[in-house]
Order: C-alpha cells, then structure tokens, then sequence
C-alpha cells in the first residue's frame, strides 16, 4: 500500500515537474557540484627569536584587524590566585601604558572607533586591535605598548576586583550557569586547573605583583603568535612586524599543559537545591578526550548523531517528541590539549525531573547498546561534509583555524585532511568509539532545582549526595 | 528558535555608513517584488560558495491579543514542523488525524475552562478522546524531517526568533544547495502543517520556564514591561506568553494567526552570498511565486496614551539586586530617532560613555550599566530604558541617583563637540563592521526593509546620526526624561549583597 502510494506519488511529481518544471519533493531537487574554491591561506613568517606571524590580506572592507596569541591563562595560575587570569583580563589595557593611563587611551581610541584589547582565557592571553584602515600608525603603537609596557595601574586592579565580586556574589543567581560550572567541576573536580573558580578570599590576595610576573613569565615572543587581516599590504605589514619585533630576545619556553583531572567526582547522583525556579537543570558527565585522538572523528560522528542540529536524537526524542524540554544537548568532549568532557544537559519543568533524569540515562545507554542506523550515520556524515565548507568561508576564518593549528602544535594540514577521515567512518565505527568513551555507569549526575515541586523525591532514583554552593564570605579586613 | 529578542535594540538595530558604501552595495544588490506582493533582496558576494538567507515576516508578538499571547513565537516553532510534503508518510491519512486531534481538543479546551458547574468527568472523558487523536495522527508523523533536510545539506547557523515587531528565519548553506532551500522555505510558507503542535507547546513553555521564570532578570522584565505599557500590545506579555494561553490556544488558532499575517506582502527574504540574482531570481518566482496572494494585515489600532502616572515594580527575592528603568519615546520611523540613537551611545558605549565612567568606573555602584531605545520593540511608540547592575554592598536606589544625574546632565549641559564627534565616528565604523558577516546582513537588510521599507534605511541612517546636534541632545533629553514619563523595575534582594 505504501509502497504503490509513494511510486504514484513519485509518477505524479515527475508529471508536475515537467508541467511546471518545479519540484514537488526535496528529493527531485538535483544538486549540482559545489564549486571548487580555495580560500587564500595565510602567509606565515617565523622570526628568529621564535616568534611566528600570520598575514592574511582582506581588500574587502577599510579594516585592519590584529592579535598577538600568548601561551599561558588562567589554568597556570597557582590555586591560592584564583581569578587572576579574569582581573588581568579587565586591567592589563584599562591600567594603560608607562605613558598614556587607560583612561586616556580610551578617548583617544573611541575618537577613532579602534580599539585594543586584551583577554586571558584558560590556556592563552591575547592583546588585539581593531582600527579603521587609516588610523593603523596610530593604533599600532599602542598596541605594542600595551603588549609589552602594561603600566597594571592600582585603580584598575581594584576596579576589576569590584567587578569580579560582583560576579561572584551574582554566581547563584541562574540555574543554568549553576548547573554549567559546577558539572565542570565535577567532570575535572574542583581543584583542577580547568574547573577552579575564584571566591573573595582569593581575589582578595591577588596584588599588582602577581599580574606583572604573569606578564614576565609569559609575554615573550617565542610564546607569541602574531596574526594581522585586513586591507593592507603584506610586504609592508611584514616589515612593521619585524622591525617592532625582531630584536625582542626570546624567554623561557611556556609550560605544558597542566594535568586536567584532580579530585573529579565519583560516579553517583548529586544534587543542588534552588528555589525560584520552575525548572530543573540535569546534567551527567565524566572524562572524555583530545582532539589529536585518531578516534576524534568517529567520535563527531558520534556527537551528531547524538546531538547534531534539530535533527539528532536527544532534539528528536526529548524535545519534538516527548515535549520535556527546549534546550538539550551533549557529547564527547575533545579539547586541543587536554582532555575534555563526556557531558549531557536538559533542563525540564520541575515536576518531570525524575522523568527526564530516566529519560536521559536512556538516552546515554542507548548509545553503548543499540545500533546506529544505516540513516543516522548517512545523516550525520553528510551533515558535517556538507557544512565542512562553513569551517573556511571566509578569510577571517581560515587565518583563525590556521593560527589555532600552529599554537597547538597540530599538522597544518589538519583541516584540510578532515573529510576525508569523516567519509571513512563506518557504524562499527560509531559503536566501537562509543562503548570506548561513553560509560554510563561511571557518570556524576547533577540536578539543580526545587526538590519540593519533583514529581517524586530524588532519593527514590539513587542515594543524593548534596552540593553546598554557599559563597564563602569574604575575609575580614579589620 | 531562540524566542523573543528582548535585547536592548540599541545592540541590533540603527548603524550605518556613508555614501561611497551605499554605492558599492547597491551596485551588488538586486531587490525584487513578486506578483503576489512577495520581496526579495540579493547581495552578491562571491568569495566562498555559500549563501545566507534571512526570512523576515512583519508580524511578531505585537500582533497578539488577550487569549493567544505567545501564539506568534508559537507559529514560529511550528514553522520547522514542515508541510504537506515534508514531514510526512501520508498526508490525506494525517490530514484527517489532524482535523480530528482539532475537534476533539476544542470539545476539551471548552468544557475544562468551564467557569461554572464544570463537569470533570465530562472532561476526562473528552481529554481521552483528544489524546486518542493525538496518538493516531502521530502515527504520520516523520520527525524533524525538515530539520534532517537542511542538516544533511549542510546547513549552518539553523534558527528563528519571534520579537515584537517582526518573526525571522535564518541559515547558511552550501550555494550548490540553492534551489533545495528555495523548495523548503517557500514550502513551509505555501502550506505548513501543525503538526506535533501540543508537544511544541509543551516546549514553548518550558521556553518560558528557562528565559522568564528561572531567570531574575526575566522574573523583573516580565513585571516591568507589563507595568509600562497599559494599552498596546508591547506589555500584553514579554512575548513568550503567559501560561494559561500557552496551556490553552490550538493549532486552529496558529493557523488563523498564519493566515492573517504570513502573507507574501507581509514578508521579504535577503539572500547573501554566491547567489546570482540574474540566475536566482526565475528559481525564486518559480517557488516562492506559488504563495497565494492576499490582503495585507490591518494596520494595529490601539497607541500607547501619554503617561499619567510614574510606575514602579519591585521584586523581592533572594537573588541579587537589579535596577532599570524606562521612558516612553516615538516609534523608530520618528524624526528624533537619530537623536536617540545619538543619546544611547553617549550613555552607554564602551569605557568613554557617561553611565560607565559615572557608575562603573567612578562610583563603582554598578558592575555594569547602559541602555536604549528599541525596547521591547521600535516598530511603534517604545521606550527608552537604561539597566544597571549594582555591585554588592549597593542598592538599585543609588544606581538610580546616578543614573538621573546623567539624564539631568543630557538636558543641562551640551555635549561637547569632541564626544559627540566620537559617537558619530564609531556609528559609522560600526555599520562597516556590520557588512562582514553574511548571515548578520541578510538579517539587517530583511529587517531594514520590512520596519523602514528599503533596505537603505541601513546607510541612511548614518547620514541622519551626522547631522544630530547639541542642541538636539538637549531637547530630546529634556523632553524625554521626566520622572512622569519613567516605569521604574526593581529587583530588592532579600539576602543583601556581600559588603
């Protein structure tokens, strides 16, 4: 029946399409080959005190757009001094230069609608600028000033601790970014590098001193990476650089990255209590992997089917079918340099947590023993292929990959050898990789919500073990 | 499908350049009204074989009344649902589950919303009846085909979001993929089916229980926006509805919405990207030629009357404090909107704005402090509204001394030539910084022509941002800024902030 229903179906499109030369299903569209195209890659120069550069020319728009990417963050900052990659983060360009303030900088930049930053993150510090091609000889030099003579002037210092106190006194206040950080501190445990957050006892003890050896340990050109676009001319970029840079003796070699795992939770079902919500926050997580994983591509795989686009099966299962939640998501983590996390999260109405929690753990068992579909891993496969061309549409994009490629020491071939490596996989593939890196008896389980409104009480689904997330009062000054 | 944009437009909305951009864009861009009413704008840019679509349709939550709020977000999420054609294994089979999943729920809806003498068995029974329809028509149903479709083609950036004043549907794909995506997206406007619709609701709620309930600062919008407006629509709900109605409005109710505001000359679709409009244009008339022409919408009667009263909500809960507070103002289309614009970045962009060097980084009673105009929409009459965020150990009430002190200032003083020049320099390289991003132009060209009627609005703009004075600072200011023109929204915390 069906089968004759879908032939006349077929016949009648055919029919309709040469009346009006429109197709009536998706599956009469022909696709024509995508064309060939090769977007510029960077040219890359290594100076001889070990720094490298980055140019990518971009004519397109009046803009000139530059990065100098430091190895060190926040994860090589000793535990006592949690929070200092954030109050260097805010107070490395507003503490000015030896002989412009901040403050001064600022107007002056505005005037021009430039700007120059500078961010710490996790394992690296940047210092960018963004001016309007016509105003790159006077932006350039502050730039290179904030990049090598910060000044770290005291009321910036104590202007970013207020706002970082802020930030900690408002950590509680949304149950998603709750139920976000403390998995993460769970999946790695809370003294690892990647999971310690910062309380006030430990703002509190971070002094000038401790952003200028930052600055001394780390900003040295054999731990920079140097990557300018825009609408210049290379030739002359290139010679810019090096006549700022060349004579920058090198420093001692950045550290390695720290190791991820300290005192990561046990396996087990942990709960968070916070009223004020409708909604329950679940996650589960443990350890996953590295990017360099020969396995890395069965695993995304593997995460798009589980969870890729509308279409993957959490989307289908939790959301479109069974309505219990609007945001849901997860897979196996897989960071550049160290491992990441295998990790899951929904949230639901408080009154289908237990519902959700067993929907979920089926969800994550599912992948360990059921097939993957012939459908799926054609699903999946073709989705990443397909979209693989967004990963270089633009030359912003392919200076980023490649710059990302040379900090972390990977094959600058690495892009480019992708598809191929994805075409490869196969359902053994998936299922292998699966059993290999999914375990779900050895998951931490998180809930976040207002145990009073669930359906049934958490206890009924497993021993809880609570989480205190009081923040600490501050030391006392006087 | 991301809801309603709640952001402080001033973020989105007004940047602009200059004549020589306007040029150079106009020579790569091609705009095309269809028979049926239906525009369609081209930006050509071949660098990668990619596109970006943005489908605006002039109609979002304003266009709701009592009873249906956050039925426009609603149609939103239902518009990947797919069509008669998508999503499918037998569609004279589930059109009839579906007819029948409708009667029964309306039977059910009426009798449990009795006021009076409600019969609850009467209702169970007719419940069943509702969920036994569900459960047959669910039998058709492929799941999220329209979704597969576009993530095996390889698209990218898949989403929607429902504000206000417009609904928009956005996603980058492959150029190769162009007439695939021309199929769906005329498709899912041609005939859209509302399948799975009672599901969907039960995720639009949970939406809401993420974005609104969960969250202080949706608990203090939804209050304060529901505070400062008593007629129009824009403080019906904050968009995303109000429980009851998503617990009760039908598919019958999304398609009567769908019928009235989706219409072709409701509608404009930017394309960006390796698409040639002289190529494009024939597929374009070929698929999107095939929605129906009908009249457009009545224009929406009720105007916000003049402020008689200062309005004030306060919340108190255990969460930290937060202070806003906003002023009525014209519409976007209004002759001061540059002025406005004008007084928006001066308040709050970057580190040299009034309110960061006055709260943040001078008095150091807010962690951060800005605002806008464009809120919650700028299709008609808004407001101004400016946030601060105390830092612990402060109160909304200081951060709100501070904040009158700039406005006071705005209408006292001029502004001195050198910051006001600043602004109109960084307006100017911010709309350039804007055209890098295909997807992020298709949505500002979509919208710029469906809230201003030509998409050169955007460059426009700027030219209008040059010419403010002063002297218009000033009068906007001192026009705008009294305390009988502000709805106040606080958050008190209950615990105290550490000191």
């Amino acid at each position: 029946m069906k089968t004759l229903r879908t032939s006349l179906a077929l016949l009648l499109a055919a029919v309709t399409a040469s009346a009006f030369a429109q197709a009536t299903s998706y599956r009469d569209i022909k696709t024509p080959p995508l064309r060939s195209f090769a977007m510029p890659q960077p040219k890359r120069i290594a100076l001889p005190n070990g720094m490298v550069i980055f140019l990518e020319e971009d004519h397109e728009l009046p803009l000139i757009s530059g990065r100098a990417l430091i190895r060190g963050g926040a994860r090589d900052v000793a535990p006592d001094k949690a929070g200092l990659a954030g109050i260097l983060s805010a107070s490395w360009r507003t503490g000015g230069t030896q002989s412009q303030t901040g403050d001064q900088l600022d107007d002056f930049l505005a005037a021009r609608a430039a700007s120059v930053e500078t961010g710490v993150g996790s394992d690296s510090a940047s210092v960018s600028m963004s001016p309007l091609k016509g105003d790159l000889d006077a932006v350039f030099p502050i730039w290179l000033d904030i990049l090598r003579n910060p000044a770290f002037r005291a009321e910036k210092i104590e202007l970013a601790k207020t706002q970082a106190g802020a930030g900690i006194a408002r950590r509680n206040d949304n149950p998603g970014s709750i139920a976000g950080r403390e998995t993460t501190k769970l999946g790695y445990g809370s003294n690892s590098p990647y999971a310690r957050q910062s309380e006030y006892a430990t703002l509190a003890s971070i002094t000038r001193d401790d952003l200028v050896a930052f600055h001394q340990r780390f900003v040295h050109p054999n731990d920079i990476i140097v990557s300018f676009i825009g609408d210049f001319d290379a030739a002359a970029m290139e010679q810019r650089l090096r006549a700022a840079f060349a004579s920058w003796p090198r420093g001692p070699q950045a550290p390695k990255a720290p190791s991820a795992f300290a005192n990561a939770a046990k396996p087990g079902l942990y709960f968070i209590a916070k009223d004020e919500v409708t909604q329950a926050n679940i996650s589960m997580v443990h350890p996953g992997t590295t990017r360099d994983n020969p396995d890395y591509p069965a695993l995304a795989v593997l995460n798009e089917i589980f969870s890729g686009g509308f279409s993957g099966r959490l989307m289908t299962n939790l959301r479109s079918q069974k309505g219990l939640t609007y945001g849901v998501g997860g897979g196996v983590g897989a960071n550049w340099d160290y491992p990441g996390l295998f990790r899951v999260s929904m949230a639901t109405k408080s009154g289908s947590t237990l519902e959700s929690l067993a929907a979920l753990r089926a969800e994550v068992a599912k992948l360990t023993t059921a097939p993957v579909t012939e459908q799926e891993l054609s699903l999946a496969k073709e989705s990443i292929l397909n979209a693989f061309v967004f990963q270089m549409d633009t030359r912003a994009k392919a200076l980023s990959q490649r710059v990302l490629l040379e900090f972390y020491g990977y094959p600058a071939d690495w892009y480019t050898t992708y598809p191929a490596k994805i075409e490869k996989v196969t359902a053994a593939d998936v299922q292998r990789v699966a059993k290999k890196y999914v375990h779900p008896d050895q998951l931490a389980v998180l809930v976040v919500g207002n145990e009073a409104d669930f359906e049934k009480p958490l206890a009924s689904v497993g021993t809880i073990t609570p989480i205190d997330i009081t923040i600490p009062e501050p030391p006392q000054t006087h | 499908m991301r809801a309603v944009r709640i952001a402080v437009l001033l973020l989105l909305a007004p940047l602009a350049a200059f004549a020589q951009d306007l040029a150079s864009f106009e020579k790569r861009t091609t705009v095309r009204k269809l028979d049926n009413g239906l525009t369609i704008i081209i930006t050509e840019r071949h660098d990668a074989p990619v596109f970006s679509y943005a489908t605006v349709v002039n109609a979002g939550s304003a266009q709701e009344s009592v009873g249906i709020t956050g039925l426009a977000h609603m149609f939103e999420h239902m518009a990947f649902k797919g069509s008669d054609r998508i999503g499918t294994s037998d569609w004279p089979a589930e059109e009839k589950a579906l007819a029948k999943v409708e009667e029964t729920y309306a039977a059910y809806d009426r009798a449990r919303r009795q006021e009076t003498n409600r019969d609850d068995a009467k209702v169970a029974e007719l419940e069943k009846a509702w969920r036994d329809a569900l459960a047959e028509a669910d039998k058709y149903v492929v799941d999220n085909e329209f979704s597969q479709v576009v993530d095996r083609a390889g698209g990218v950036g898949v989403n929607a979001f429902t504000a206000q004043d417009i609904t928009a549907y956005f996603f980058s794909l492959p150029s190769n993929r162009f007439e695939l995506w021309a199929f769906l997206e005329s498709e899912r406007l041609r005939h859209p089916v509302f399948r799975q619709f009672y599901k969907e609701r039960d995720v639009v709620t949970e939406e809401r229980r993420m974005r609104v309930e969960s969250d202080p600062f949706g608990r203090l919008e939804e209050e304060f926006v529901s505070a400062a407006f008593v007629a129009h629509p824009y403080g019906l709900s904050s968009g995303v509805g109000w429980p009851s109605d998503l617990a009760s409005f039908s598919a019958t109710d999304a398609a009567a919405f769908f019928k009235k505001y989706y219409v072709p000359s409701n509608i404009v679709i930017a394309l960006v990207g390796d698409v040639k409009a002289s190529d494009a244009m024939p597929v374009l008339e070929k698929y999107f030629g095939r929605l129906p022409k009908a009249p457009a919408p009545e224009p929406l009667r009720t105007v916000e009357p003049p402020q008689r009263a200062e309005r004030t909500v306060v919340l108190r809960e255990s969460s930290q404090p937060i202070y806003m507070e906003g002023y009525h103002r014209p519409a976007s289309t209004d002759p001061n909107n540059a002025t406005y614009d004008v007084i928006s970045m001066l308040l709050s962009s970057g580190r040299t704005s009034r309110l960061y060097r006055s709260l943040v980084r001078d008095k150091k009673i807010a962690a951060n402090a800005g605002g806008g105009s464009g809120y919650p929409g700028e299709k008609y009459p808004n407001l101004f509204v400016v946030q601060a965020v105390p830092t612990p150990g402060h109160t909304p009430d200081e951060d709100a001394t501070a904040i009158h002190a700039e406005l006071e200032r705005l209408k006292t003083e001029d502004v001195p030539a050198d910051e006001l020049q600043s602004v109109k320099t960084r307006v100017k390289a911010g709309l350039i910084r804007e055209l890098d991003s295909n997807s992020g132009l298709a949505l500002e060209l979509a919208s710029y022509q469906t809230l201003y009627g030509d998409w050169r609005e955007l460059f426009r703009e700027v030219d209008r941002i040059d010419k403010v004075t002063a002297a218009d600072v000033k009068r906007v200011a001192t026009e705008t800024f009294v305390p009988l023109n502000r709805t106040v929204g606080k958050l008190e915390s209950t615990r105290g902030g550490a000191k």
